[in-house]
């Protein structure tokens, strides 16, 4: 005990003493941190196969150990994937958006690069390396079983979340430079749900105490309700509202009604047509 | 081939039988003189004397199809339950306005289709006015004596833009509460007095609970009432003036050469109506028109993206969009420069040049005769610049209106296309008049040549020392004397700074700027060609004694059609 206490103005004591505490906290954090949300185990040879495809794949810009790269400007390489989850990694690598093909705003979706099986080990990996939102579960993807009051319900969180960016339909919208809101025409069901959980890019998140997963379900089955129902009432215009209306007006409407009035200007009476068997 | 002899009409067996009738009618109303006079009315024949008629039918189209619309849609912002056959908004609450029109799209039998000519027609009645004031003003013919008309004319395409507007506001969905809520904006970026205008139009806080009633009150009685009005008014001018004319062969300033009215445009424009009810009404079965339960009921807590006025109110949303954030305070109030300006000016601004602009022609050019013949848009080089100058303005904050979905659709960078549209609204209206002016510079010349070396006959001649050239042939003298009718350009007398007794003129200044804007008004212009330079040409290209033609006996002119007569 001597040896503690005159050693305790040790120049190292102090070090020690922190690298102490700091076991201890992590010991306690292992104990009572909140278990990973993973809904299907993974296996660790999902884990160690993702690894590998990340370090040939991602590690170049968000780092070896996926802790993201800053620049000597401070400013992002590619963020940290610590604690993103495997629904980031479910959205982002299954849409196609990462690997980017190159700097820009905002990754554009694309034909994935990863297959499903190479998109789940990948998943796991950044799963095993911090709690984040999992890869949902069935039961609230199954928007065809939604009821009508569910839909209707779900129209509204819709309105007050999400129009005013991605459009009352969902046909996407604009943003700040060169940056927009996509179309969710033709996303699937698990896409919507993750983008609502991990917010991809300019996306706020909609964790699930702010939208519970019934009510993102139910905002998944109004999506689809209103892209899958037939264009009533004629061709539409995408959803874009009054601009592809214009469109429509002028190249069609007003084109079409001053080609009539030409067509009756040219034939009136008296025109010059020539009559059967006169003489020029 | 024409028959010479025809029966009178009184001897007709129709005209035996109508006879009584008509005799019967004519006795108490005694319309018949009335009636004979306009009835051989006559009006010139051309497709763009046609495109405001497809205004006025329009017009009838809205009248006939709103009637019915009336009958179910309820103009009021009580609350109710929706449950109508549209599933995703079935048990939500939502104002009668919108439930009401709801039910018109999907409960009532043809209410869709009706609904969308209806919105369509708005549309068509809109566009066609400005193509057809574009034609008037392009062609000259809204100088005197036709100023007044042409005023009623602006009236009616403002009145236009307002009544659109107001029906666009009524279903009370997403979209129309958002445009309802620009224009609140607009209202209260009015310097002092905006706040209580808005609360004076509302009835309060916005949105509250009046406008709908109060636009429906506007939209189906006040601005109807006031567009026909006007249009009465336009028409009567119209006859009163008798409708210009392009020049040709027998068409004067003083007479108008064309078809009587009945039976030649009575049933042209008859059958017009027809085409026009039955053109919308096809666009309206195959093409939808504003989605209403798309968008969902109005809430003044939700947008949507892509939120956009109608088309024509465009340039006014466009505008705000551009216009830099100033705010200033003083006295104790906001003014809100970045929407005030845009907003109410734009308009404003738009308004009033249109209004202005034959008077101040009048004043630029001192020009006090009358006219009834129409000037072809490149021998009025400046006006047409102006013309296409002002389009050109319009359409940037037209297309500035839409920012987001060009930025959208065509991958662009929505900040970059909004600073392109800044500085374009300024500069590519300067540009659009230089290139027009150059175009109308340019096919002024290019009438002169044909006037004085003919048209290309397409007959190629060697010289002796082997050079090509090719034979030109004088126009008919019906094309000719449609080229050159016009007026020639006056002789441009500098500024009369002071009178013949050496005393200052009074106005000076005035004076001298108007002098100086007339010089620009007519700079570069082409004057047609002199009677002694035609004749000179067609000793040129005749043949004359002391020109000898090189072509030879064979060569006998050309036929209408261009083709040689050789041999």
């Amino acid at each position: 005990m001597r040896t503690l206490s005159t050693r305790r103005r040790h120049p190292l004591a102090g070090l020690f003493v922190l690298l102490g505490a700091l076991a201890v906290a992590a010991a306690l954090y292992t104990v009572f941190a909140p278990k990973n949300a993973t809904a299907q185990e993974s296996s660790t040879a999902d884990v160690e196969a993702g690894r590998d495809l990340f370090l040939i794949g991602c590690a170049s810009c968000h780092g070896e150990n996926a802790e993201g790269i800053v620049t000597s400007d401070d400013s992002n390489y590619g963020p940290s994937l610590i604690g993103v989850g495997a629904a980031a990694v479910d959205f982002q690598v299954g849409t196609g958006r990462m690997p980017m093909a190159q700097s820009a705003p905002q990754a554009p979706k694309k034909a994935p690069e990863y297959d499903e099986e190479e998109t789940r080990q990948l998943a796991a990996y950044i799963a095993s390396l911090g709690p984040g939102p999992a890869i949902p579960e069935d039961e609230f993807l199954e928007y065809e079983d939604a009821t009508a009051e569910e839909i209707s319900e779900g129209g509204e969180f819709f309105r007050t979340n999400c129009t005013a960016c991605h459009n009352s339909v969902g046909a996407g919208g604009a943003l700040p430079d060169g940056r927009y809101a996509p179309t969710l025409e033709g996303v699937t069901a698990k896409h919507i749900y993750e983008a609502m959980q991990t917010g991809p890019q300019q996306m706020p998140v909609f964790g699930d105490d702010v939208i519970t997963p019934e009510d993102k379900r139910a905002v998944i089955a109004y999506i689809k309700a209103v892209q899958d129902q037939p264009n009533y009432g004629g061709l539409g215009g995408g959803g874009l509202g009054p601009v592809a209306d214009g469109v429509w007006v002028w190249l069609v409407g007003i084109g079409g009604m001053v080609g009539f009035a030409i067509w009756i200007a040219a034939n009136g009476t008296r025109s010059k047509k020539k009559v059967k068997g006169a003489e020029q | 081939m024409a028959t010479d002899t025809y029966t009178k009409v009184e001897d007709t067996k129709v005209g035996k039988k109508a006879a009584g009738p008509v005799g019967w009618v004519d006795d108490r109303l005694g319309l018949a003189g009335v009636a004979r006079k306009n009835l051989r009315k006559v009006f010139p024949d051309h497709w763009s004397f046609m495109l405001g008629e497809i205004a006025l039918w329009s017009f009838v189209v809205l009248l006939l199809s709103g009637v019915f619309l009336t009958f179910w849609f309820q103009p009021s912002m009580a609350e109710v339950v929706y449950d109508g056959s549209y599933e995703p908004l079935k048990g939500l609450e939502m104002s009668q306005a919108y439930a009401s029109t709801l039910d018109i799209s999907f409960d009532i039998r043809g209410g869709l289709l009706m609904r969308q000519i209806h919105h369509w027609a708005a549309h068509l009645f809109i566009a066609a006015m400005i193509v057809h004031m574009l034609r008037v003003f392009f062609t000259g013919a809204y100088r005197k004596p036709r100023e007044i008309n042409w005023l009623i004319g602006v009236g009616l395409l403002a009145l236009g833009f307002i009544e659109g507007f107001a029906g666009y506001s009524l279903p009370d969905d997403l979209l129309s509460g958002t445009g309802l809520r620009f224009v609140d904006g607009l209202i209260r970026s009015i310097p002092i007095v905006g706040s209580y205008l808005e609360f004076f139009i509302f009835g309060g806080e916005f949105p509250g609970e009046l406008i709908i009633p109060r636009l429906y009150m506007a939209h189906i009685l006040l601005i109807p009432a006031l567009l026909l009005g006007l249009i009465a008014a336009h028409m009567l001018l119209l006859v009163y003036h008798k409708h210009t004319q392009w020049p040709g062969p027998g068409r004067t300033n003083e007479n108008v050469v064309g078809f009587p009215m009945l039976p030649v445009y009575a049933a042209k424009a008859g059958g017009f109506f027809f085409v026009v009810f039955g053109f919308t009404a096809l666009l309206s079965a195959t093409i939808q028109m504003n989605p209403v339960w798309a968008y969902g009921p109005y809430n003044p807590s939700e947008v949507t993206a892509g939120s956009q006025p109608d088309w024509y109110m465009g340039f006014s949303e466009g505008l705000v969009r551009l216009m830099p954030g100033w705010e200033s305070t003083f006295f104790g109030y906001t003014w809100s420069w970045n929407v005030f300006i845009p907003g109410v000016g734009g308009l404003g601004l738009l308004f009033t040049s249109l209004a202005l602009w034959p008077f101040i022609e009048r004043w630029i050019t001192k020009d006090n005769r009358e006219h009834h013949l129409l000037v072809r848009p490149r021998n009025a080089p400046t006006r047409t610049a102006l013309g296409v100058a002002g389009m050109t303005a319009f359409g940037v904050g037209w297309a500035a209106g839409g920012n987001d979905i060009i930025a959208t659709q065509f991958g662009l960078d929505i900040y970059a296309l909004t600073w392109v549209f800044r500085f374009g609204f300024f500069i590519f209206p300067v540009i659009a008049f230089l290139i027009t002016k150059r175009i109308c510079i340019g096919l002024q010349h290019a009438d002169s040549d044909r006037i004085l070396h003919g048209y290309e006959t397409g007959v190629l001649e060697r010289s002796p020392d082997g050079g090509y050239s090719e034979r030109h042939a004088p126009l008919p003298v019906a094309g000719q004397y449609t080229l050159t009718a016009r007026d020639r350009a006056p002789e441009l007398a500098p500024a009369q700074t002071v009178d013949a007794n050496g005393v200052e003129a009074p106005h000076n200044r005035r004076e001298r700027v108007r002098v100086w804007l007339r010089d620009k008004y007519y700079a570069g212009a082409v004057d047609k060609p002199t009677a002694d330079d035609v004749h000179h040409a067609e000793e040129h290209l005749g043949h004359f004694e002391g020109h000898p033609s090189d072509h030879g006996d064979d060569f006998r002119g050309v036929s209408d059609a261009g083709v040689p007569k050789v041999h």
